[in-house]
């Protein structure tokens, strides 16, 4: 790879090694990685957390944290070696000659400055412009990364702007000086599908515009799938495989590879197949429970509820559904769609200005969200959280956080009982009996969200309200967890209510689906039926803009 | 535009709901003052051996044979005509003992916390700019050294260096010297009254006389400023939009100031206003070591002999410069912070 096309290679990293020095001692990040770029060219680095890329995205611009250094290794620029550029040089690369792109757009841009000011600030590092010229020249960029109403954004603060707007003025400020290399690290994690689509769309537009060699760096194959000419898969520090998408995604060569694309939710993938070889959790087998017999009640009746916020904006307007027990609902839709308002709403931890809400035939709308905790229903109906890292409390051992609800709503005191049950919950979850005295922060992410998840099922509830169980998991992570999930619900006969912005997860785990927009429902069937082939535009923009590996019968058009 | 709407709206809300507060303390320090031991007509008495009889005309006569919520009603009936009743000591109106005294003590805590301010933000950004290095242990042990060590203590270290040993300071006692004629008083606050008469000499020896005090005070104050800057000078350098300014080449000048600190002031500001709010009240001991003629050693004299209204009406003037304090650093903080005015 290296060598033979030296001469043209815009970047070339051979041999990189960073070490960071922790608390514990020194961790090497990146293990002797090598790659090359071509001018123009996009590459997408994929990899989990942990796999070092970002690290070596951050190594090849050099803004890596004072703990990082770069032990080996070299990096050429333009044939020029930058491994160990400091001081000037660097200043005159920064921006100039490459940039970056971050996760978490609004926290990259200063709070207190106007965007505009922003951008010419980044102009006015490399260029001797006046501050008006500058000004002008950032108008013209806030047009051509496509910004509504440009004039009136340029005095705009970031907190003003929403996720994506705020991923554009990012990406205005890092062509502002025309480099030659962009390094965008997972640039659109955390935004909407739709607003990923129109973000990533004009990524590609303006790189293969101006001719700007980009690396995508992201955890999401199937994003690099659809941008990228060519993805380098990373594992602990060290690049795996090394390939063309649709080869890599349809012949993957390395085990590792081999599990990361089976874990990666596609269009048509199963629950069963996300880990192939079910190393992480034993399948139990499950057997399929009969229908309930005819006349049951249904196990959830929402009709119309409304949720009115006090400053008179409308979150939810006029939502009804039904649930039967045992049954899977998806709530879909972007942010801002009042799908986790309604999600909150129904397991009682907001209140809904209008509606009824029934649960087993029983009222429970009008008990007041800060009273339902007293509520013989609290314990039926719980809630499993986004963020794992923040839904427990860190002073809490694993073990206490699950005896929690149970020491709460079903008045166990601790004892042999208790501890049992915890047991019981622990081990159903998966969750190694020795991790029970740990700390939250001692666990890992995936682990974390098994004691959300056994927290949750602790006190045997009829309903469990999910909301983005594993949005801040990695894919492999996330595939078992989805297992797991499925799994319980299938033996304990559990209802779901799952709400998610991943149409693939949705479409997996639920019977049916609900699409939300503005508050209302846009749209709502079997899922599968629903995804195939949806009726309104919302949705199909929705189920498009998902970024997808393209079927095996492409291969033999794409040239290798 | 708008957003200055805005701001003072916020001001104004807060303005008003800290009236109650206001009120409170008004009765508590009422009620505080009544039960601490000492009779003021035993201290007002003419002498040791006064008569029963003696004592008792005045305690009629101050209106403390009246029941207690009596004198309640009429305090505050009092305070909201604006006269905060007649000191013992000082046979003047409280209000006026106020006035006179305020400027004092507010040119003197006004001049130590800047002099603290232009010290501990530079000292807590370099700290920051060089975590664990020489530079920050050496603010660090200063700050301890500065809280450490008690102001009377620093205060006296002070003037034997800079006025017993060296010889640089004046006379450490009161705001100027009795030769020197006082300018026409136009703000109180001596310094600038001299700057406004033209009167250059008697300006600087107005400051030399201010600088020993000013900076015993500042020492003290130094500490909460340049560490609270360091840390959230910390937090602001270790931020993603610091990294992406140097993700795009800005030079460090800009980087330090522009991005990094200036969202760091915020939270000093803060500090910066309760320090103030302390220090005004705390200062006695410096008013004291230094023979300034301030609102705080006036109020701890009447104290000592149980003359209630002086120090009822010090509390009050405390209370009230907290919050005007408080709205200031509001008003700061709208304009320092466009995020402040959408809360």
């Amino acid at each position: 790879m290296t060598g033979s096309d030296s001469t043209k290679a815009l970047l070339e990293v051979e041999n990189l090694k960073v070490t960071f020095s922790t608390r514990r001692g020194l961790v090497e990040a990146v293990r002797g990685v090598s790659l090359s770029l071509a001018p123009g060219e996009m590459l997408g680095l994929v990899g989990e957390s942990g796999s070092g890329k970002s690290v070596t995205g951050f190594a090849v611009t050099h803004l890596l944290d004072k703990a990082g250094r770069i032990t080996d290794g070299r990096i050429r620029f333009k044939g020029q070696d930058i491994t160990r550029a400091g001081g000037a040089d660097l200043r005159s690369l920064h921006g100039a000659a490459m940039s970056m792109i971050f996760q978490n757009p609004r926290a990259a841009l200063n709070p207190i400055r106007t965007v505009g000011q922003q951008i010419a600030d980044a102009i006015l590092a490399h260029r001797r412009l006046s501050r008006q010229e500058a000004l002008a020249e950032a108008l013209q960029l806030l047009k051509a990364v496509q910004i509504r109403d440009p004039e009136r954004r340029m005095s705009a603060y970031p907190h003003e702007l929403s996720g994506g707007m705020c991923q554009r003025v990012m990406i205005a400020i890092a062509i502002s000086c025309s480099p030659q290399l962009l390094i965008a690290d997972e640039p659109t994690t955390g935004l909407d599908v739709t607003t990923q689509k129109v973000v990533m769309d004009l990524l590609a537009h303006i790189a293969a515009e101006r001719g700007m060699a980009t690396i995508l760096i992201t955890h999401d194959l199937g994003l690099a799938a659809r941008y990228c000419a060519r993805v380098v898969v990373m594992e602990q520090g060290r690049l795996v495989e090394e390939a063309a998408p649709l080869t890599l995604f349809h012949r993957p060569q390395h085990p590792y590879t081999k599990r990361l694309v089976a874990a990666s939710p596609t269009a048509t993938s199963r629950i069963e197949d996300l880990v192939p070889d079910g190393d992480g959790i034993p399948l139990v087998e499950v057997t399929e429970l009969p229908p309930p017999p005819h006349g049951t009640p249904l196990l959830l009746d929402v009709k119309n509820i409304v949720k009115r916020f006090d400053d008179g904006t409308i979150g939810v307007a006029d939502f009804s559904m039904t649930m039967r027990g045992g049954e899977s609902v998806g709530l879909v839709g972007e942010s801002g769609s009042g799908k986790s308002t309604t999600s909150r709403m129904i397991c009682r931890l907001i209140d809904a200005s209008e509606g009824e809400i029934l649960f087993d035939g029983q009222a429970i709308g009008q008990i007041p969200a800060r009273d339902f905790h007293r509520s013989e229903l609290r314990k039926d109906i719980q809630i499993v959280f986004q963020d794992p890292n923040d839904s427990l409390n860190p002073r809490y051992t694993a073990f206490d956080c699950i005896a929690h609800p149970l020491f709460r709503l079903m008045n166990m005191r601790s004892g042999d009982k208790m501890r049992r049950r915890v047991e019981e919950c622990a081990e159903r979850v998966g969750l190694p009996r020795e991790l029970l005295s740990r700390f939250p922060h001692q666990l890992s992410g995936g682990q974390k969200a098994r004691v959300g998840i056994a927290r949750a099922i602790a006190c045997k509830p009829r309903l469990l309200v999910l909301d983005e169980p594993t949005a801040a998991l990695d894919v492999s992570v996330q595939a078992v967890v989805l297992q797991l999930l499925n799994k319980l619900r299938r033996e304990d006969n559990l209802a779901f209510l799952f709400v998610s912005h991943d149409l693939n997860v949705v479409r997996m785990m639920c019977d049916r689906t609900i699409v939300l927009r503005t508050g209302a429902i846009v749209e709502q069937g079997e899922s599968r039926a629903l995804f195939a082939n949806p009726q309104t535009d919302y949705t199909r923009e929705l189920v498009d803009a998902v970024p997808h590996i393209a079927p095996p019968v492409a291969l033999q058009a794409c040239p290798v | 535009m708008n957003t200055i709407g805005a701001t003072l709206l916020r001001a104004g809300r807060r303005f008003v709901s800290s009236l109650p507060a206001l009120f409170g303390v008004l009765v508590f320090t009422f009620l505080l003052m009544r039960v601490l031991p000492g009779d003021p007509a035993v201290f007002f008495a003419s002498g040791p051996n006064a008569g029963k009889e003696e004592i008792e005309v005045i305690r009629r006569q101050l209106g403390l044979d009246k029941p207690l919520p009596n004198q309640l009603v009429i305090y505050l009936a009092d305070v909201g005509r604006g006269n905060l009743g007649r000191s013992m000591m000082t046979g003047q109106a409280v209000a006026k003992d106020l006035r006179e005294r305020l400027p004092a003590s507010l040119e003197l805590t006004l001049t130590a916390l800047l002099i603290a301010l232009v010290s501990a933000v530079p000292l807590g950004v370099i700290a920051a700019l060089r975590p664990g290095s020489l530079v920050d242990h050496g603010v660090r042990l200063f700050c301890s050294l500065g809280v450490c060590v008690p102001t009377f203590v620093s205060g006296l270290l002070l003037i034997y260096v800079f006025y017993y040993l060296l010889g640089f300071a004046p006379d450490p006692t009161g705001r100027i010297d009795i030769f020197t004629t006082m300018p026409p008083q136009r703000t109180s606050f001596l310094i600038i009254d001299f700057l406004l008469a033209g009167d250059f000499e008697g300006w600087s020896a107005a400051a030399r006389q201010l600088m020993l005090p000013a900076f015993t005070m500042a020492l003290f104050v130094i500490a909460p400023l340049a560490r609270i800057t360091r840390a959230s000078m910390l937090v602001s350098l270790g931020s993603d939009f610091v990294r992406t300014a140097r993700s795009v080449g800005l030079s460090w000048w800009r980087i330090v100031v522009t991005y990094a600190l200036r969202n760091a002031i915020l939270p000093v500001i803060t500090i910066a206003g309760i320090v103030f709010s302390t220090m005004l009240g705390a200062n006695v001991l410096v008013e004291k070591v230094f023979s300034w003629p301030g609102v705080a050693s006036y109020a701890l004299d009447a104290l000592l002999v149980s003359d209630y209204a002086p120090v009822q009406g010090f509390v009050l003037l405390m209370a009230t410069i907290f919050v005007i304090v408080n709205l200031l650093v509001d008003l700061l903080y709208g304009i320092a912070d466009p995020r402040a005015t959408v809360a």
